[in-house]
């Protein structure tokens, strides 16, 4: 590949306008229904996480209100079995997973310096798939049809025998749609990460970040496949009588809980290494300088990538597996403590030798490290296969997965919130009720979760709706009902912060943090094509290097191109014809959907569904002509 | 005995808390009264100080590195590059040092899971514990002979002699789980899951369903009793015992008759008398037992005419139907049912 000097271009304000155009959606309601623009398409993703995270957070606050004191009735036995299973459903489902995803498919091109992903039109598709498992299982919630079997429905209590109805059904098929959801939003972070950077971007100078929306990506396509065919066997059992899970006729019940923790504890980590991502980014910028071991890093995600498939059984330990397995599991378990501790160690030594700045995206990280080593050996202990049998299905756990998955996952999200929300708005949220927010999220949480591990430990099993008053629990609930309301209301404040800061938050500028990747590089908000050049990286830093930073220029300006370079250095290779805004995508996820939906019902769903999905693949996937006519790629000084 | 010396001088590492709140001692891991128990009990110990202090060493990092840099700010936006060289030999060593903390936690956790593991008598009392939604079914092996003596909801272990408990699902999955005497197993359908009891102290104690098995997984509880050898002898030899009919009672015959000819017979077995439904608990005894309904309601009088009464009041969902009865009849009915000692 040659590059030749900047010649006769159009001027900068002139080509930008003329990218604009060119990458500009159709105005109005069309334009909303067809776009394909990866931040539009991430800002909808985030917005429908935070709603579903406030109403699964009222269903908490629910369920803290009912335990508060014993045998109490704010909640009846169903009320509460149906509060716990959409509580854990949609934060495990709905919320954690894709709110990662989303936050990928908003930054990765950015820091990318591209314009676009590899499959616009297939995130917009992940996109409204996503939105009919939503509207499957929160409108069967308004119908008073809500799964009330947790967010697992382990047979046989989820067999037709012990449940009969819709509500079973509705649970199995809300996971199909995420899970489609989630495998089309991965495939894309793959291809993008991988075939998209920049020139210069050599794997070795990828920001962590990417790493770890790389390797989230990819676990996400080796483990959906075992939730989505677990939750077709329980499906295919309940409607058309297979026995997969049915012991009196050759099934196993222990079937349903490998196949389903097989995804399911790969999908802790895949919800935890963004956030790794998050904190590494946060605390390279407010640290004024790049992360302490950086390869060590890499390598302690791709090991927690790799070791999380060989982890499931902790979560079976007590149903009676043979010891000597248990005992390899429990090893494998306690493994991951070490690229976990490495992970900490470079955190807190980045901070140790930078020059820390205490602004909120940063308290945050502070939160993190505080919650989630508390959550971290919390799980050492429950890795232990002897000590689990105690542990287990009590409030330990509980309160061992929340400092996990809140620790762990939300609060670096919220950090990452504050840390980006300049980018994507323009404007900055107040420091003060950042503070504040800050301050009542982190100290409710805690004082709402830490009681539960000594709930546990006095005996509370989960997932009961009341409990005797002889057994002395009522202080510590009631300690642990007040946390979580403070909590929320810190919760409050932060959407208050972030909401009222789209109008009173002061102006941002491109780079208010002085970050040190590529999305710091680009105006504030992006402009819908990101960049009208293509960033040329020459360190892990670009930003932050002593040369300004150098363009390349070539990418098409007229039409949609987005520029495709070699997998490992980087290397430009060909210009990809990006696709154009289409209706397709929203039309497949309704065929999908009805499709899915259906077969809830009748098992023809499945035959008859599939006709309207091949005839909107097929419009979706009709041939247009691929080739550019545009002249070479240049380097623009 | 050792392990006993060992949780004497350990107390005050785990008690204090749930005791300033007031929690009881009869459902808890951190009280053990059984040999499986213990050997949990030091585990957790064990534990909880090599996390606590790998907890406290990176707490103490974490606040020495925000403190240190404070006063010498630099210029907003100016990046540093310092030497790294010294912080990646501290990671190699805190590598070292993760790694021989994992070492301890794998052998301990090893060698505890052996504990269970290993045979504690020779000759072991078989207890049948069947899960139902939401109670326990509990058949004891005849001393010397075939046949099994069944109760419900109560479980009563001698002292010093390790009892095996066999496992087994009458309907969905459950757990197993009396704290302060073993961890929990599972109950599966399908699969014969055991689990060995050697209590070392007598007393009542309380035990739970720990999986979620259905509307009312939380009102499925279980009284375990640990007693001397000569009370567990007396104990299992009136269980024994099958129901004589009343005599000179005029009301509590013609409660029996009720049972008997009425819907209660269709689901509960009075043995000796009638009454031999299967669905739901044996009522032989049932005024012996320390509390109602898995847990629900402390034994007396008037909990079990409320019982009868109103079933899915006390327990709402309760496979328990509500049977319509007149007061004199319901009243027979308790009567009757509270002589069941």
């Amino acid at each position: 590949m040659t590059f030749a000097l900047q010649s006769n271009e159009p001027k900068t304000s002139e080509r930008h306008a003329r990218l604009a155009q060119t990458w500009a959606d159709a105005p109005g309601i069309w334009g909303f229904l067809t776009t394909v623009d990866h931040k539009r398409i991430a800002a909808r993703y985030i917005l429908t996480t935070v709603v579903l995270l406030f109403a699964a957070g009222m269903l908490a606050l629910h369920m803290r209100l009912q335990l508060s004191f014993p045998e109490l009735k704010v909640l009846g036995p169903q009320g509460y079995n149906e509060a716990f299973s959409l509580h854990g459903s949609t934060m495990l489902f709905l919320v954690s997973v894709p709110v990662m995803e989303a936050m990928g498919i908003w930054l990765v091109p950015l820091m990318l310096g591209q314009r676009a992903l590899a499959f616009p039109r297939l995130a917009a598709f992940s996109f409204w798939l996503y939105v009919g498992g939503v509207m499957t299982l929160w409108v069967s919630h308004a119908l008073d049809i809500t799964p009330d079997l947790g967010w697992f429905e382990y047979p046989p209590l989820s067999g037709s025998a012990y449940s009969p109805g819709h509500r079973a059904d509705i649970w199995a098929q809300m996971i199909t749609f995420t899970e489609v959801a989630a495998l089309a939003a991965s495939v894309n972070m793959v291809a993008t990460i991988l075939k998209m950077r920049p020139p210069g971007m050599t794997l070795a100078r990828m920001p962590l970040f990417l790493w770890a929306m790389l390797v989230a990506s990819l676990m996400t396509i080796f483990a959906m496949p075992a939730v989505m065919l677990v939750t077709s066997m329980l499906i295919s059992d309940r409607l058309v009588s297979t026995v997969f899970f049915a012991p009196t006729q050759g099934g196993d019940i222990l079937l349903f809980q490998h196949l389903f923790w097989f995804f399911g504890h790969p999908e802790v980590y895949m919800i935890f290494i963004p956030a790794v991502g998050f904190i590494t980014a946060i605390v390279e910028t407010f640290s004024r300088r790049t992360i302490v071991g950086h390869t060590a890093m890499v390598l302690s995600v791709v090991a927690i990538g790799v070791l999380a498939f060989g982890l499931w059984v902790h979560h079976m330990f007590a149903v009676g597996l043979p010891k000597l397995g248990n005992s390899f599991f429990t090893a494998a378990s306690l493994a991951i403590a070490l690229p976990a501790g490495i992970q900490v160690f470079c955190w807190i030594a980045t901070i140790w030798s930078g020059r820390p700045q205490f602004y909120t995206p940063f308290l945050w990280v502070i939160g993190f490290i505080i919650t989630f080593v508390m959550g971290g050996l919390s799980g050492v202990m429950t890795a232990s296969a002897p000590l689990d049998l105690q542990l287990t299905d009590t409030y330990f756990v509980v309160a061992h997965f929340h400092y996990v998955l809140v620790g762990g996952a939300i609060f670096p999200l919220l950090g990452a919130f504050c840390y980006w929300y300049p980018k994507a708005t323009g404007r900055m949220m107040s420091e003060r009720w950042g503070w504040a927010s800050f301050l009542l999220i982190v100290g409710g949480f805690n004082l709402g979760f830490f009681p539960m591990h000594i709930l546990g430990l006095m005996g509370m099993p989960r997932r009961v709706y009341t409990y005797d008053p002889s057994l002395g629990w009522s202080t510590l609930n009631m300690v642990a009902t007040l946390g979580s309301a403070i909590a929320v209301l810190g919760g409050l404040i932060f959407v208050a912060n972030a909401f009222l800061s789209l109008w009173r938050g002061a102006p941002a500028g491109p780079d208010p943090w002085g970050g040190s990747t590529l999305e710091w590089a680009a105006s504030s908000p992006p402009p819908q094509h990101n960049f009208d050049y293509t960033p040329v990286v020459n360190s892990i830093a670009p930003l932050w290097s002593e040369d300004p930073l150098r363009m390349l220029d070539g990418v098409g300006v007229s039409r949609r191109e987005v520029l495709v370079s070699s997998l490992a250095e980087a290397h430009p290779e060909y210009r990809q014809k990006s696709a154009q805004p289409s209706i397709w995508p929203l039309l497949a996820a309704i065929a999908v959907s009805i499709m899915f939906i259906g077969s809830i019902f009748t098992p023809w769903a499945v035959v008859w569904g599939s006709l309207p999905i091949a005839g909107a693949l097929t419009a979706w996937f009709w041939p247009q002509r691929p080739r550019s006519k545009t002249g070479p790629l240049r380097v623009r000084v | 005995m050792r392990r006993m010396v060992s949780r004497a001088v350990w107390p005050a590492v785990l008690l204090p808390l749930p005791l300033l709140c007031g929690c009881s001692s009869t459902q808890s891991p951190l009280f053990p009264a059984g040999q499986q128990a213990a050997n949990l009990y030091d585990l957790l110990l064990l534990m909880s100080m090599v996390c606590g202090t790998i907890y406290v060493l990176v707490l103490g990092f974490l606040v020495l590195s925000l403190v240190r840099k404070r006063r010498a700010s630099v210029a907003p936006n100016t990046v540093v590059a310092p030497p790294d060289k010294g912080l990646r030999h501290v990671l190699v060593v805190w590598s070292g040092f993760i790694i021989a903390a994992l070492s301890v936690l794998v052998l301990g956790s090893f060698l505890a899971d052996r504990g269970l593991a290993r045979m504690q008598d020779a000759e072991v009392l078989d207890v049948r514990v069947n899960g139902h939604q939401w109670w326990w079914r509990i058949a004891y092996r005849e001393p010397g002979g075939t046949s099994w003596i069944e109760t419900a909801n109560e479980l009563h272990l001698p002292i010093d002699r390790t009892t095996r408990i066999q496992l087994v699902s009458g309907d969905v999955i459950h757990s197993f789980w009396v704290p302060n005497l073993a961890g929990k197993t599972d109950v599966v359908p399908g699969r014969n899951n055991s689990l060995d009891l050697t209590p070392r102290k007598t007393g009542w104690f309380r035990g739970q369903c720990a999986e979620y098995c259905g509307l009312q997984h939380a009102h499925m509880a279980l009284d375990v009793k640990v007693d001397t050898a000569g009370e567990f002898a007396a104990w299992i030899a009136r269980q024994k015992e099958t129901a004589h009919p009343p005599t000179g009672d005029a009301v509590a015959s013609r409660g029996l008759a009720l049972i008997e000819t009425g819907t209660c017979g269709l689901c509960h077995t009075i043995r000796g008398t009638a009454a031999q439904g299967r669905a739901g608990p044996d009522l032989t005894h049932i005024a012996s037992r320390h509390s109602l309904a898995a847990g629900s309601l402390p034994m007396s009088r008037g909990a079990l005419q409320g019982w009868i009464a109103q079933p899915q009041a006390v327990k709402p969902g309760t496979l328990m139907p509500f049977i319509p009865l007149e007061p004199a009849d319901l009243n027979a009915i308790a009567h009757y049912l509270e002589q069941r000692q």
